[in-house]
């Protein structure tokens, strides 16, 4: 994938199935965000070749609202202000395109409020927040915890989690990553991309990668965070300059 | 699903045309194209109006002749052919309907199929309205139920004639027929609109409304509405407007004056939704429109409230002239334009009294190839003490084509005033689009969410059945503006 003819992911293989947690670890600019972005459908254009098969479709071949009717959700590192509009609304209108793109019936303003109040329990969030505009004036904190909140409205099958965790004090970060444990089940997958190990305390993954200049260089279970963690990034990197790009291949 | 709003305007979207553009095949009783004072003779005639009407008409018409045609707004306007025009058609009825069984039913089908039902049993209670097709109301719905407040509410025409004196009282006396170039060429040829006069200490208990159809072609309309408040009375009035589509542009002049005396306060909706031409700019009404209240006595308000999304030249100033003390006036407008549509709206609020107070909020919306200004006038005089203005003018656009105007003017004669304007000019971010669309939502779905989030302070103004029709409006006036 090309961005202003800058090639910013080259070489990524990942398999992620049911029931699984996927870190995706890497220093900045590694491509974390760019391929969060990807799976979610933006900047398609860009895509120079590669495949990304979810649940036997290509995905390339569909739009990005439709690839969130069919269960991809993206936590957003930055969620995005929509003034005017409110939670409200803009949930039950998502909620409702979801179920009409499974053939269901709209939910009615009873049982869609019924719905919210358990999910805002289920996560842990604020009844205030729902009644303001879409992530309008809230702190970093609030709109992290409201991507969860969508995410447990919408009960996506594969869950793209991009820094959830940044800017988000211990409290906080404890809320936003029960909430995601809570959501945990064995039909469904997240990806979980962070920086840091301190994520990884409270949602535990199955497996860890590492990015690195737009490739997986690195796979490991959970104790490769923790290894990670200790020796930072630059072990990664003089490991990579060792063995030039075998690593990658190495994990098929 | 079916109860609810937001999910029928997403039904509806998918539509997207105007829906509004039929035509009623119906037999007509108009007269030659053409204007000269035998034409304003033979409207009056037809209208079998007073003599103090007549000579109210040849005064303006004669006035009008040493007009010429405005100039400063931000539009271009092509040639008027004023000789081109059919200054009265009227769908032929035998007499005044006593019943509504007496009315025409293609006529009653007619206003059914635009959500105008006139049987009062089919309307929602609390909504009584004066259906003006062309240039004669055809029925005035709950009209004794009013009367017995005291309260009237009937066709100009017929107040003409069963209130003269209150008819010549007040009209003219808020825009005189001198006024401007089409307040004169309306105040000449005008032929129906609405009446209301609430009278002292009455709190009008439904909504008034008034429907225009424009429906024969090569006709203008030229409606004249008068709405006097007297003290402590209360009035909320709606105004909504539809038209065929047709190739060639019709014109649309009206006035609109309001009177509010001691602690009186009159709100005036108004959903604009005139045929705006096809994608390509051919057809489409032009809406120049006159309208300005005076609150006369002290503590009295008046408040203007706009969904602009139709014609294809709208040109419009609702204004309020604050004379009594402690006067309040209020202007709140969203005006949409797409394709080819020019806009130049605003209002104009000019402070006389003490502690008189004014608030404008005004939303542009523009799209395709379109114009939007917002031209608006704040007026200190000099004894106007503690006069106080807020006025907030922001533009949204959609695409890199359109245009987003702001003329703001302020002329401010008293040192104690306090006047602020913000202005702000955005675009629809991809950002929030790709955010929609992450959560199922469709590009267009999305834009209709956004623009009504960014209209909603407006919309809240309006009453709740007309705010749900402008909330439908905003997203189909802009389908298609996104490609």
């Amino acid at each position: 994938m090309e961005i202003d003819g800058k090639e910013i992911l080259k070489s990524i293989n990942l398999e992620v199935n049911k029931g699984e947690v996927h870190a995706i670890m890497g220093p900045n600019g590694s491509g974390k965000s760019t391929l969060a972005t990807l799976l979610a459908g933006r900047d398609l254009a860009n895509v120079v070749e590669g495949e990304i098969t979810y649940m036997g479709k290509n995905l390339f071949e569909i739009s990005p609202e439709e690839r969130a009717r069919n269960g991809i959700f993206l936590g957003f590192q930055y969620p995005i202000e929509i003034p005017g509009v409110s939670m409200v609304n803009f949930l039950k209108t998502a909620l409702n395109e979801h179920r009409k793109y499974r053939g269901q019936d709209p939910l009615s303003a009873s049982d869609f409020l019924k719905v919210m109040q358990e999910k805002k329990k289920l996560v842990e969030i604020d009844s205030q927040l729902t009644n303001r505009s879409v992530n309008e004036g809230f702190s970093g904190g609030e709109k992290k915890k409201n991507e969860i909140f969508q995410m447990a409205m919408l009960e996506p099958t594969l869950a793209i989690l991009d820094e959830t965790d940044s800017g988000l004090d211990i409290d906080a970060l404890r809320i936003v990553a029960n909430g995601v444990n809570k959501l945990k089940s064995s039909e469904n997958a997240t990806i979980v991309i962070t920086h840091y190990q301190r994520l990884l305390d409270y949602i535990i993954p199955d497996y860890v990668h590492v990015l690195y200049d737009g490739r997986i260089v690195k796979s490991g279970g959970k104790e490769l965070a923790i290894e990670l963690e200790k020796k930072g990034y630059d072990w990664i990197k003089k490991e990579i300059s060792y063995n030039g790009m075998i690593l990658d291949k190495s994990l098929k | 699903m079916k109860n609810n709003p937001q999910d029928k305007i997403l039904d509806e979207v998918t539509q997207g045309e105007y829906k509004y553009g039929f035509y009623t095949d119906i037999d007509i009783d108009s007269i030659p194209k053409g204007l000269n004072e035998d034409v304003i003779r033979m409207i009056s005639r037809k209208k079998m109006e007073p003599e103090f009407m007549l000579e109210f008409r040849l005064k303006a018409y004669r006035h009008w002749l040493t007009m010429k045609m405005p100039e400063w707004a931000h539009l271009r306007i092509p040639e008027i052919d004023y000789q081109d025009i059919i200054y009265y058609a009227a769908p032929r009825q035998n007499v005044k309907p006593e019943s509504l069984d007496d009315i025409d039913p293609e006529l009653k089908a007619t206003f059914d199929k635009l959500g105008i039902p006139l049987d009062e049993q089919k309307r929602l209670t609390g909504v009584a309205v004066d259906a003006v097709m062309d240039s004669i109301s055809v029925k005035t719905t709950f009209r004794e139920t009013l009367a017995e407040l005291g309260i009237i509410f009937c066709s100009f025409s017929e107040a003409v004639k069963e209130h003269p004196d209150l008819v010549s009282k007040y009209m003219g006396s808020v825009v005189p027929y001198s006024d401007n170039y089409f307040a004169a060429l309306n105040s000449a040829v005008f032929s129906d609109g609405s009446f209301c006069f609430i009278p002292k200490g009455v709190k009008c208990p439904m909504e008034l409304s008034t429907y225009f159809r424009i429906n024969a072609a090569n006709t203008g309309q030229f409606e004249r509405t008068l709405i006097v408040a007297e003290e402590d009375s209360y009035v909320s009035y709606l105004e909504g407007c539809t038209a065929p589509m047709r190739d060639e542009n019709q014109l649309h002049a009206a006035t609109v004056e309001i009177v509010a005396m001691q602690n009186a306060e009159v709100k005036y909706s108004t959903v604009q939704n005139w045929y705006p031409g096809d994608k390509s700019g051919k057809g489409g009404i032009y809406n120049f429109v006159t309208k300005r209240g005076i609150c006369k006595g002290d503590h009295s308000k008046i408040s203007w409230t706009q969904v602009e999304t139709g014609s294809a030249i709208t040109w419009k100033y609702p204004s309020c002239i604050l004379r009594g003390n402690n006067s309040v006036g209020e202007f709140y407008s969203v005006a949409v334009t797409n394709n080819f549509q020019q806009a130049d709206t605003g209002t104009k609020m000019i402070h006389i009294g003490k502690n008189t107070r004014s608030t404008i909020v005004s939303k542009g919306i523009s799209a395709g190839k379109s114009n939007n200004s917002y031209r608006g006038l704040v007026k200190v005089l000099k004894n106007a003490e503690n006069a106080r203005n807020f006025s907030q003018c922001d533009s949204l656009l959609l695409g890199d084509k359109c245009g987003a105007h702001t003329f703001p003017y302020l002329e401010i004669d008293n040192k104690s005033a306090v006047v602020e304007h913000e202005a702000t000019t955005s675009k629809i971010g991809e950002d929030q689009i790709f955010y929609c669309n992450q959560r199922g939502i469709s590009t267009e779905d999305a834009i209709g969410l956004i623009v009504n989030g960014y209209a909603r302070e407006v919309i809240n103004k309006l009453p709740m059945e007309f705010a749900v029709e402008a909330q439908k409006l905003l997203q189909i006036s802009l389908e298609g503006s996104v490609g």
